[in-house]
């Protein structure tokens, strides 16, 4: 059988050297059969962190935190992390800046347009539980109240690195969840 | 150049009689209370006479005083890129009564008449769409009175049954509360920390 690629996510996360002896002995099996064997759902899991569309949803001063991240600087597209013009072609939506009560419906029209499986990722004070507005008249108290969220980024606004922990807490979470079925 | 601005005032007084109620100079700022029904005509003047040439209306907007009998004052701001000069122009009215809309002097007073009836309920008369503007769908009351609560009678969530975003009455875990009665842009009179031994700048 030879080398099992079952762990490959975790050993692709950006961070720890490289284990070289393994990745060798995976490249040698390649060459001589010219297929790996992985589990199913290792593979899925690894095709779902790897490629997460997000939709932006920039409503406030957090947008341009959320654009930063996805800038040459900091490039979530690194992590496969990029950025959709269409909710129907993207798994991850990004919450970023004050949700009105005006905008709310329209949120939740968008997040109904994304296929499944979908994430949306709270960023920012405002988003997390109406921040700085919470006791407004035309603010929701958190974008929880409207769609289901997965990650919350606190921060006023969050920093671009604060926005790309979270999608790798993200990343991270869909590798633990695990399954095919959300 | 604050006395130039004061006999300008006059001037504008004089050339339009009886529309000029009253004449203020607020941080020397030229500021006009005209007549409700005036306000048309001391516009077009405003904008069409070679000595002011006010150009471009920069603002208008409400405000509240609920202890007065004429409850609202319509701010209007213009600017003359040409004299270099601001004039400030203050209606008075009430929930009742419109103002007549400028818009036919400013097409650009469309929106902040739209603004002012939005926040304040201040109507205007033969303004082309007096729709709301910036607040929700169907929002009911005047936010920016000083009789609307702060966070308003409704909010919305996601209901899981009828599957769309509903409204509720409003419910707050915690109130609003402000601590900060000495604030130093309200003029409190204490010691600031580091302050105590100094004589200077004790009330």
């Amino acid at each position: 059988m030879g080398v099992i690629a079952s762990d490959n996510a975790s050993r692709s996360v950006a961070g720890g050297p490289p284990d070289d002896p393994y990745f060798k002995a995976m490249q040698a099996e390649f060459r001589e059969k010219g297929f790996l064997v992985a589990n199913a759902d290792a593979v899925i899991n690894w095709a779902r962190t790897g490629s997460l569309m997000w939709m932006t949803f920039g409503l406030a001063c957090c947008a341009v935190e959320m654009i930063q991240a996805s800038m040459p600087r900091y490039d979530l597209e690194r992590f496969g992390f990029a950025p959709r013009g269409s909710p129907r072609q993207s798994d991850v939506m990004i919450v970023a800046g004050t949700l009105t009560n005006k905008m709310a419906p329209a949120l939740r029209k968008v997040y109904d347009q994304m296929p499944e499986p979908r994430y949306v990722i709270s960023m920012g004070s405002c988003a997390n539980g109406g921040g700085y507005y919470h006791y407004s008249y035309a603010i929701v108290r958190g974008c929880d109240r409207i769609v289901p969220v997965d990650i919350y980024v606190p921060g006023c606004p969050p920093s671009a690195e604060a926005l790309i922990y979270g999608v790798m807490l993200l990343q991270r979470k869909i590798r633990r969840t695990g399954n095919i079925d959300r | 150049m604050t006395q130039t601005l004061e006999d300008f005032g006059k001037e504008i007084s004089d050339a339009l009689p009886g529309a000029v109620l009253a004449q203020t100079m607020p941080l020397g700022q030229l500021t006009l209370e005209v007549a409700s029904i005036d306000i048309v005509r001391t516009m077009k003047f405003l904008r069409d006479d070679p000595g002011c040439a006010f150009a471009v209306l920069i603002d208008i907007c409400g405000v509240d005083w609920p202890q007065r009998a004429k409850r609202f004052d319509v701010v209007y701001h213009l600017l003359s890129l040409t004299k270099n000069r601001r004039i400030r122009l203050k209606v008075q009215t009430d929930e009742a009564s419109p103002v007549p809309s400028v818009v036919g002097v400013f097409a650009a007073a469309n929106w902040f008449e739209r603004e002012a009836f939005d926040m304040y309920g201040i109507t205007f008369a033969d303004h082309p769409d007096m729709r709301r503007l910036l607040t929700d769908y169907g929002f009911s009351g005047y936010p920016m009175r000083k009789d609307f609560p702060l966070s308003g009678y409704v909010e919305v969530h996601y209901d899981e049954e009828v599957k769309r975003v509903v409204y509720r009455p409003v419910e707050l875990v915690q109130e609003f509360r402000d601590f900060d009665f000495m604030s130093p842009w309200e003029g409190a009179r204490y010691v600031l920390p580091g302050d105590e031994k100094s004589s200077k700048g004790r009330g």
